[in-house]
């Protein structure tokens, strides 16, 4: 079975490098709102590093919003759309 | 600069309905969609009830490009390795009963070139960053540097509009109204779906799915025929996700691992995975639809009902996108885009089918918000179905005694308590 990683990668993304469109706390200290991100993000974007601390990377962003809709108060500091042109781009949808 | 006396956001369903609607009856139209066509930042389980698409567009069949018709269903209820399932197999009687599956980065593309085609000019890649509002009335749109405007914008931008969260016009959508989806689309050669699944020609299979692949959590996982290929995914609710002991990647390769899932994506090629947010809460999350210079259509507005088998969107979008069209085009004769004038589309609305579904199924999202229907019910269900079917040489024991251990398992007031909410619910 292909990991999620490899999942993500028959998609077609324009990646706007070194702008990403999600900022996040990763050494927020409450474990349960952590566990949110890493239990809904459908991309898998968010995982817990040894150390506790969250890892996230924006590149293979499906641009659903639910992390904004879980944490947009506490962990998740910004979170735009991509700019123009930006970002995923589904070809079956 | 040119000025158009519409723009609406957002070229999904919604917002492709609104335009062609508008485009139609001689309205200057904007569409402005930030993905490089309609349908590319879209995202479908899979199945559109085309009743609202024949009332848009009459000859939709002629040219929409529609995957199958839908004429098997089947529900399986999945637990602990074992599947119960029931199918039901029926050709529409009547056109305005069809559902279709479809892919949505085709769909919504037609439907966008529909509007085009009507005359409404469409521009993608263009991001909308803000409503520019004079007073409490929204007079236009901001994209970059760039403004424009006009005398009503629809706001067709979906379920995570920050567009009317951020000017103030909607409030945050909560975790408590939404759930998430992750799907993939595996590709087959031609013939395979057909064979595997006993279909005939075009048409085609919606399969709904509960049990414990959502670890307790209000959802479960679903799969649609496409042409020469399958859409499959699992939705859980958002509310009580981070105490869930698993994440919806977990869940998903659980709903895959099941063998009659298993079985039929044998072989397949995966082309796409995706994600995207479900407004599940029905009746409650729907809230402000209109105000001076504004409309809310589909998704951001909230219309959407999850019917336990199914969850339903794109119907509601492409009829609300058609009425928020037609309160335009009065209030374009009386040249009043006030919120007054704009209420017509509110009434639309309550009037419709929209309306009057989103009452009928209203407490709905609160019965299924219940771990015992996604795990002890399921394993009840699957229990019965053991003791029937079972046959060894350790003694037959009665069936009626049998099947009440199995709903003790669950609890009599417990199953008398949901049999009865779940009546009232509906």
């Amino acid at each position: 079975m292909m990991n999620l990683e490899e999942k993500l990668g028959v998609n077609k993304y324009y990646v706007n490098e070194g702008h990403p469109h999600i900022e996040i706390i990763h050494d927020y200290p409450d474990m349960k709102e952590k566990m949110k991100l890493v239990n809904a993000c459908p991309a898998g974007l968010y995982t817990l590093n040894e150390d506790g601390t969250l890892a996230f990377d924006y590149a293979g962003c499906v641009e659903c919003g639910t992390c904004r809709v879980l944490c947009g108060n506490t962990i998740v500091t910004k979170w735009e759309y991509p700019d123009d042109t930006k970002g995923v781009e589904f070809r079956q949808g | 600069m040119e000025r158009f006396e519409a723009i609406v956001v957002g070229g999904g369903l919604a917002g492709a309905a609104a335009a062609y609607r508008m485009a139609k009856a001689g309205v200057k139209v904007l569409l402005v969609e930030r993905g490089s066509y309609g349908g590319a930042k879209n995202m479908t389980g899979g199945r559109i009830y085309t009743h609202s698409l024949e009332a848009l567009i009459p000859n939709f069949r002629e040219t929409a490009p529609l995957e199958r018709k839908v004429t098997k269903e089947r529900i399986s209820i999945l637990e602990g390795g074992k599947a119960t399932t029931v199918e039901y197999e029926a050709t529409p009687a009547k056109p305005e009963d069809e559902s279709y599956v479809v892919l949505r980065s085709v769909f919504d593309k037609w439907l966008v070139d529909q509007a085009a085609a009507a005359g409404a000019v469409v521009v993608n890649r263009i991001q909308v960053d803000e409503l520019l509002k004079e007073g409490d009335t929204v007079v236009g749109i901001r994209c970059g540097k760039d403004t424009m405007l006009a005398d009503v914008v629809v706001l067709a931008d979906g379920v995570n509009s920050l567009l009317a969260e951020r000017a103030g016009l909607r409030a945050p959508v909560t975790a408590a109204e939404v759930a998430v989806g992750a799907k993939e689309v595996y590709t087959f050669n031609k013939g395979v779906l057909e064979e595997r699944l006993g279909l005939d020609g075009n048409d085609g299979l919606a399969w709904l799915c509960m049990g414990d692949i959502t670890h307790g959590l209000m959802g479960g996982g679903f799969l649609y025929t496409n042409k020469n290929s399958l859409s499959l995914g699992v939705v859980v609710g958002l509310e009580h996700i981070g105490e869930a002991d698993a994440t919806i990647e977990d869940m998903m390769n659980e709903f895959m691992s099941y063998g009659p899932i298993a079985r039929l994506l044998k072989g397949g090629k995966l082309v796409e995975r995706s994600g995207h947010m479900v407004p599940e809460a029905g009746y409650k999350a729907v809230t402000t639809l209109s105000g001076n210079g504004f409309i809310i259509v589909g998704d951001a507005a909230g219309f959407c009902i999850n019917m336990g088998y199914t969850v339903r969107g794109m119907d509601f979008a492409i009829a609300s996108g058609m009425y928020a069209g037609d309160a335009i085009i009065k209030a374009k004769k009386l040249q009043d885009f006030s919120a007054g004038a704009l209420r017509y589309y509110d009434i639309l609305i309550e009037d419709s089918f929209i309306g009057k579904d989103l009452k009928t199924y209203r407490h709905f999202p609160e019965f299924l918000n219940n771990p015992r229907i996604f795990q002890k019910y399921p394993s009840m269900v699957n229990g019965i179905m053991e003791d029937v079917f079972t046959v060894n040489g350790n003694g037959a024991k009665p069936l009626v005694p049998k099947l009440l251990k199995r709903a003790t398992g669950v609890g009599l007031v417990n199953l008398a308590m949901d049999a009865l909410k779940g009546g009232r619910a509906l």
